[in-house]
């Protein structure tokens, strides 16, 4: 599956969690409620470690495990699932979160912008998608009216945060 | 009026550039059904009965006489000549062809105009009062806080997918007749004690299935934070509305399941832990766009009676279409839309144009639409009137009946609409046959009535003095109808009168319905107040007293 990440189509050095546990340096991406039932045993891991957020898990229950997380994944479970938009701002803007945040799922070029501006940094695209097309909406909006993440392509915005 | 700067104007290219992209690849089979769905909704493009429905937004429901020219040739070239107002200020057309769409959204957006997010489950658009500026009641102009408020939203990265629709509208006015309090969120402009402005916030009201009045979130917002507490009680919504149910997904839902205080408690926690991140309204800013609101160049005259010595269809039209202005020597002029044996809020692009014309000569070259789906010429000076009343008459928006019974709001219904259960537009000619007479029209005063064509109550009908529902009994088109409902300062949901009735039989209920009212009413006591003081039973008993007139 083609992973894009900094405007790059890039192989996805990531493994997630299955039926079993892989060797101790595989950067491995937890499912929160999994990673809840035995938090130390993946805490003790030496490679790195990614959580994956379900649209109902809150960031707030994550936030004291962001200083040791790579990756954060938001999954996109249908065309109208809006709930990774705020968990992204609130890991970014509130929590400061430096790591990659990916979004997963149902993730199309037509969200694409939407999703950077709230400071998703990566996309695992649905397999249907064309990379070059994807690529190309995030340079669609040069103007934006509310504050988000930057762009390169973005040079004002009406709005500023505090 | 608001004029666009080139943020505004790249954000609407910007958009058209993409919608037309959309559509290429829906049309080329690379987007399938389920995935455009969204897309073209949250660009106001309804698939409906007959055709897609467009949804253009006009914003708290100011036009430029450019404007409307633009609409008018819009409605002509790419649908059947008319189009259709709507009670948030929208304008529809019911038969554009999909592939057309871009062109369409690019003529609108070479007049500063657009149809962002007129549908789908996001920030619709932006109502104020239609006598925002001009009313003598009024605290301060609503409509600089409701652009600013529409550029917050507009495209708003975090708030695009939320759980189900969200409306907002402002209002000014104690009268509140922008319906506030039946709104996602209600904004009611108050001063704080040292004379500040900000608004008193209400959440959780709307129509619907489940009519609920909006409850006060915030008593005093102050204007600097108005931002930054949408978007914080946004995000309570957005993360913990429901999802599941497309019933139960709207915010008054979430607020009703939890509560007024622990919502409350939710968005202030929110709003404190979000402060340093959140969008920040400077003074600037509001100065920047409260000076495009400014009042017009007006004249300085002199109130006199202009209806006196003239005709006395002059002088009804006076008394009923046109509504005191806070400036002397000028009123405010409703053009109808509600004539008798037309479509209420329908208009042909002739008539647009004329009034675009009439607005130019008469009116600082401006028109609004209202929220009950009548145009207003907002500033009309008193010595113009006559000359008005003639073109507008001519043009057969001269109806001399807003505010009376035949003034009615309706949805389109089953006619057009693919979620109607039932017709609207045919109960409505046949109510307005039952009460074509004016003297009695007249005689019965200040009646309001709503009519929808199915629960989503696009027509409003639980606030309406007299509610009409369309229901679908095995098949059949049936209507429910609710009396005490209001809006206007005092927001109250009517009471279902009883068994439903059939469609032939709606006109001779509301007959029956109103013969209780002039029983009862005593001196100079309006419908709404007859009915609030002797409550639901003596109509009812009128009502289904003897078997409904064939």
């Amino acid at each position: 599956m083609p992973l894009l990440r900094q405007r790059k189509l890039v192989e996805d050095e990531w493994t997630t969690l299955g039926e079993e546990l892989p060797p101790d340096d595989v950067p491995l991406i937890v499912p929160f409620a999994k990673f809840k039932e035995n938090p130390d045993a993946f805490r003790a891991r030496k490679g790195k470690l990614g959580i994956r957020l379900a649209p109902a898990d809150k960031v707030e229950e994550l936030a004291p495990e962001l200083p040791r997380l790579s990756l954060v994944v938001l999954e996109f479970t249908g065309p109208g699932e809006g709930r990774g938009y705020s968990q992204a701002k609130l890991l970014r803007a509130r929590y400061k979160f430096a790591g990659e945040v990916r979004a997963a799922g149902h993730v199309k070029q037509d969200q694409l912008y939407l999703m950077a501006r709230v400071g998703i940094d990566a996309f695992d695209l649905s397999p249907t998608e064309k990379p070059e097309e994807a690529i190309a909406t995030l340079d669609r909006f040069k103007i934006a009216y509310t504050p988000g993440a930057p762009l390169p392509s973005i040079t004002r915005e009406r709005f500023h945060a505090s | 009026m608001y004029r666009y700067d080139e943020i505004d104007q790249a954000v609407v290219d910007q958009r058209v550039a993409e919608f037309r992209d959309q559509t290429r690849r829906y049309l080329a089979g690379e987007l399938s059904e389920e995935e455009f769905r969204p897309l073209r909704l949250r660009n106001g493009l309804y698939i409906q009965r007959h055709a897609p429905m467009l949804r253009i937004a006009i914003p708290y429901g100011l036009l430029s006489t450019r404007q409307l020219r633009k609409l008018a040739f819009i409605a002509r070239t790419y649908d059947k000549g008319y189009g259709h107002f709507t009670t948030r200020t929208n304008l529809q057309l019911n038969w554009p062809e999909l592939k057309n769409v871009p062109d369409i959204l690019e003529h609108l957006a070479s007049v500063q105009m657009h149809a962002i997010q007129t549908s789908g489950n996001c920030v619709r658009n932006v109502t104020a009062d239609h006598m925002a500026g001009i009313a003598p009641d009024e605290l301060d102009d609503p409509r600089p806080y409701c652009e600013i408020i529409r550029q917050w939203s507009t495209l708003n990265p975090e708030f695009t997918y939320l759980p189900r629709k969200f409306k907002i509208a402002v209002t000014g006015s104690p009268e509140d007749r922008a319906a506030s309090e039946v709104h996602d969120i209600g904004l009611h402009m108050k001063r704080d004690a040292n004379g500040q402005i900000g608004f008193t916030m209400y959440v959780g009201g709307g129509l619907g299935r489940t009519p609920i009045i909006g409850q006060v979130l915030r008593e005093f917002l102050p204007l600097k934070d108005l931002l930054s507490y949408l978007e914080a009680t946004l995000r309570v919504y957005n993360r913990y509305g429901r999802r599941d149910n497309i019933h139960k997904a709207r915010i008054k839902i979430l607020v009703k399941a939890v509560g007024i205080e622990e919502f409350r408690k939710q968005v202030e926690q929110e709003w404190e832990e979000s402060k340093d991140f959140a969008t920040q309204l400077d003074e600037a800013e509001v100065e920047r766009v409260r000076a495009f609101f400014n009042p017009p160049p007006y004249e300085k005259l002199e109130d006199y009676d202009a209806a006196a010595d003239k005709e006395l269809e002059f002088q009804t039209w006076y008394r009923y279409n046109t509504r005191k202005h806070k400036v002397p020597g000028y009123r405010a002029v409703f053009v109808s839309l509600k004539k008798h044996g037309a479509v209420p809020g329908d208009m042909t692009s002739e008539q647009m144009e004329a009034v675009a014309d009439l607005a130019d000569a008469v009116s600082f070259g401006l028109v609004r639409a209202t929220h009950n789906q009548n145009l207003l010429l907002a500033d009309v000076k008193q010595s113009d009137l006559y000359k008005v009343w003639g073109e507008l008459k001519r043009l057969g928006l001269a109806m001399p009946n807003i505010g009376t019974l035949t003034d009615m709001i309706a949805c389109p219904g089953l006619d057009f609409c693919s979620l109607a259960n039932a017709g609207t537009l045919n109960v409505a000619d046949a109510i307005q046959k039952q009460f074509d007479d004016l003297d009695y029209l007249y005689d019965l005063g200040d009646i309001e009535v709503k009519m929808s064509g199915c629960m989503n109550a696009c027509g409003h009908h639980h606030v309406g003095h007299i509610g009409i529902l369309g229901v679908d009994k095995h098949g059949e088109e049936w209507y429910q109808i609710t009396l005490g409902g209001s809006v206007n300062g005092f927001t109250a949901l009517g009471d279902v009168i009883g068994p439903s009735v059939k469609q032939n039989d709606v006109a001779p209920t509301i007959q029956r319905i109103v013969e209780v009212y002039r029983k009862h009413r005593e001196d100079g006591e309006r419908f709404i107040e007859t009915y609030r003081r002797i409550g639901l039973k003596p109509f009812k008993e009128h009502v289904y007293a003897t078997p409904a007139a064939a």
